[in-house]
């Protein structure tokens, strides 16, 4: 029994074949790394952790809706991402208002999904992939539609790289230069539906985050450098979605345990070693030497 | 004063949001290398007046110009010093990223620098005193060293005009005179004029060249012994208001509750006039 169990979670049998039927997943899987790795650090400096949740329950009913309908499951997906994506950016301008409405949302996408779903009657594995994630789902029409709309987002965000952060860490003096700073943040919300949508293809709705946040929070843990976020990010996403599939594969179990995990043990060491960093007090601070800082009282009488 | 052009000049400017009136024909004009302070309690139309020269916001009637031209949008020669704010732990933003948004943050483009880029921003840390922190996350500098880079941020373009929005609030008094002090060096180095919003002229009193004090829909402006006195604030308040001078700094007494004035007799309280 204790055998079977260890055999089912890491099992290796007949690997090679295996990994040539998931070629296209690894694929797909690395290209999600890559998108939900940059996305990531804009996710948590905006503030919008909570939005990817309510946008990935939206974009699951898009994509039951499809499964129940016919129609392409990925175009689904998209289109209750992208929804979702510019109610919260529109209507929820505010922190506040913004998790409200993303609270009113989620559990009104969820409910729609779960009546499509109840309502297919074609394979089972389809209906709990788009929750909890799929393996070897990735056919080559799908996988050139995920490509091209992990592109899309790509390239947008290279486009709007600069100014997005700055208007994400400061609208206000973003908003005096002259930065377009509400266009600036629905363009992002699209881009941020587009990457829900296509992450969801892979990891499933509910774990979207552990792509979206996860790698970016563990990167923010041991750096903050504009460059090595993003780049640790993506390092930190891709080895998650590709080792998860890699151990995935033997026992034909859904992938997202494996990359939940992966990516939350990295999240673990980031926290270590940024930790550990902080009590040593090394930021990148040159000290010359002690400067002697007038006495609160001294200031005072000043 | 040069006779050439005021940086800024407003002509009859009225502001008002429906039938409530900010202000009514203000005529005010700002030269190179003076130094303004806008004064007067919380919701006077102070931030207002601040968003009509950065374009943001329309006058009722009036006109208003910077540099000749009416005001638009995003002029890259106003430089913009905004209040200190908490930035969350972890923000991937390090000291020279702020300056460098200075620099090109407008840009559309990936976060990669030229090399004129990074030499500028290393200049510009060092003359605002901020080379030791150049490197470190925006988020662990204390508030005075943060309100240190955002400064070198704001003449990162080489501006005509600083606008300070409340850039000492939330410092301590030490800080609040190394940061006004700092631009009050920017300001002669580039002879720019500053704008300078605050609940607290203490701070900046003796780099004040004029005050534009707004008060119970009123203005005054003047030099600060013209304006800040007791019989020029009773009128715009309207009600008995006292202006004392104590070692070299300035208390207001009796400015009415609800007008925010209070804020200077608190602060005093706590200093050596108490």
């Amino acid at each position: 029994m204790n055998q079977d169990f260890w055999n089912q979670i890491f099992g290796f049998a007949n690997y090679g074949e295996l990994l040539a039927l998931v070629k296209n997943s690894i694929i797909a899987g690395a290209l999600l790394g890559v998108v939900g790795g940059l996305i990531g650090p804009f996710v948590m400096t905006r503030d919008l952790a909570f939005a990817v949740h309510g946008i990935s329950e939206l974009s699951f009913a898009g994509a039951s809706a499809a499964l129940l309908f016919g129609v392409n499951v990925v175009t689904g997906s998209i289109a209750g991402s992208l929804l979702a994506a510019l109610l919260i950016g529109i209507l929820g301008a505010k922190a506040r208002e913004r998790n409200s409405i993303i609270a009113v949302l989620m559990p009104f996408g969820l409910g729609l999904g779960i009546l499509f779903l109840a309502l297919y009657k074609g394979r089972s594995a389809n209906k709990f992939g788009l929750l909890t994630g799929q393996i070897v789902s990735v056919d080559n029409p799908q996988l050139l539609q995920l490509v091209i709309i992990s592109a899309l987002v790509i390239v947008g965000l290279f486009f709007v790289w600069r100014p997005l952060s700055f208007a994400s860490v400061d609208a206000d003096v973003a908003r005096a230069r002259g930065l377009p700073v509400t266009t600036i943040s629905i363009v992002f919300m699209v881009l941020l539906g587009l990457a829900t949508a296509v992450s969801i293809q892979i990891v499933g709705a509910l774990l979207v985050l552990s792509l979206l946040v996860t790698p970016a929070a563990a990167a923010m843990r041991v750096t903050a450098s504009p460059f090595l976020t993003p780049l640790l990010s993506v390092v930190f996403a891709v080895v998650s979605v590709v080792g998860g599939i890699l151990l995935a594969l033997g026992g034909g179990l859904p992938i997202s345990p494996y990359v939940t995990t992966i990516s939350f043990l990295i999240y673990i060491a980031c926290r270590l070693i940024g930790g550990r960093r902080g009590r040593s007090g090394n930021n990148g601070r040159v000290v010359t030497q002690m400067v002697s800082r007038p006495l609160k009282s001294e200031v005072q009488g000043l | 004063m040069s006779p050439e052009k005021p940086v800024l000049s407003l002509r009859s400017a009225t502001l008002a949001f429906g039938d409530r009136e900010l202000w009514r024909n203000l005529n005010l004009e700002v030269r190179s290398g003076e130094f303004l302070a806008v004064l007067g309690p919380n919701g006077t139309g102070k931030t207002s007046l601040l968003k009509t020269i950065l374009g943001q916001q329309k006058l009722t009637s009036g006109t208003i110009e910077f540099l000749g031209e009416p005001v638009a949008r995003g002029s890259r020669k106003i430089g913009y010093i905004p209040q200190q704010k908490l930035i969350e732990q972890g923000t991937p933003l390090r000291a020279r990223d702020l300056v460098a948004f200075g620099v090109n943050g407008h840009r559309w483009g990936p976060p990669i620098s030229s090399r004129s880029v990074r030499t500028r921003v290393d200049d510009i840390l060092r003359s605002v005193g901020a080379s030791d922190y150049a490197n470190v996350p925006v988020s662990t500098l204390s508030g005075g060293e943060q309100q240190r880079v955002r400064v070198g941020q704001s003449i990162a373009a080489d501006p005509r005009l600083l606008l300070c929005d409340e850039p000492l609030i939330s410092l301590d008094l030490h800080h609040q005179r190394q940061v006004s002090e700092l631009i009050d060096e920017q300001r002669k180095a580039l002879n720019t004029a500053v704008v300078f919003v605050t609940h607290d002229v203490n701070p900046i009193l003796g780099m004040v060249d004029r005050v534009l004090y707004l008060a119970g829909g009123r203005f005054r402006i003047g030099t600060p012994d013209e304006v800040l006195r007791s019989e020029v604030l009773s009128y715009m308040y309207d009600t008995p208001v006292e202006v004392i001078r104590s070692r070299g700094r300035i208390v207001v007494l009796g400015a009415p509750e609800g007008y925010g004035a209070h804020d200077h007799l608190e602060h005093h309280l706590e200093g050596p006039t108490a």
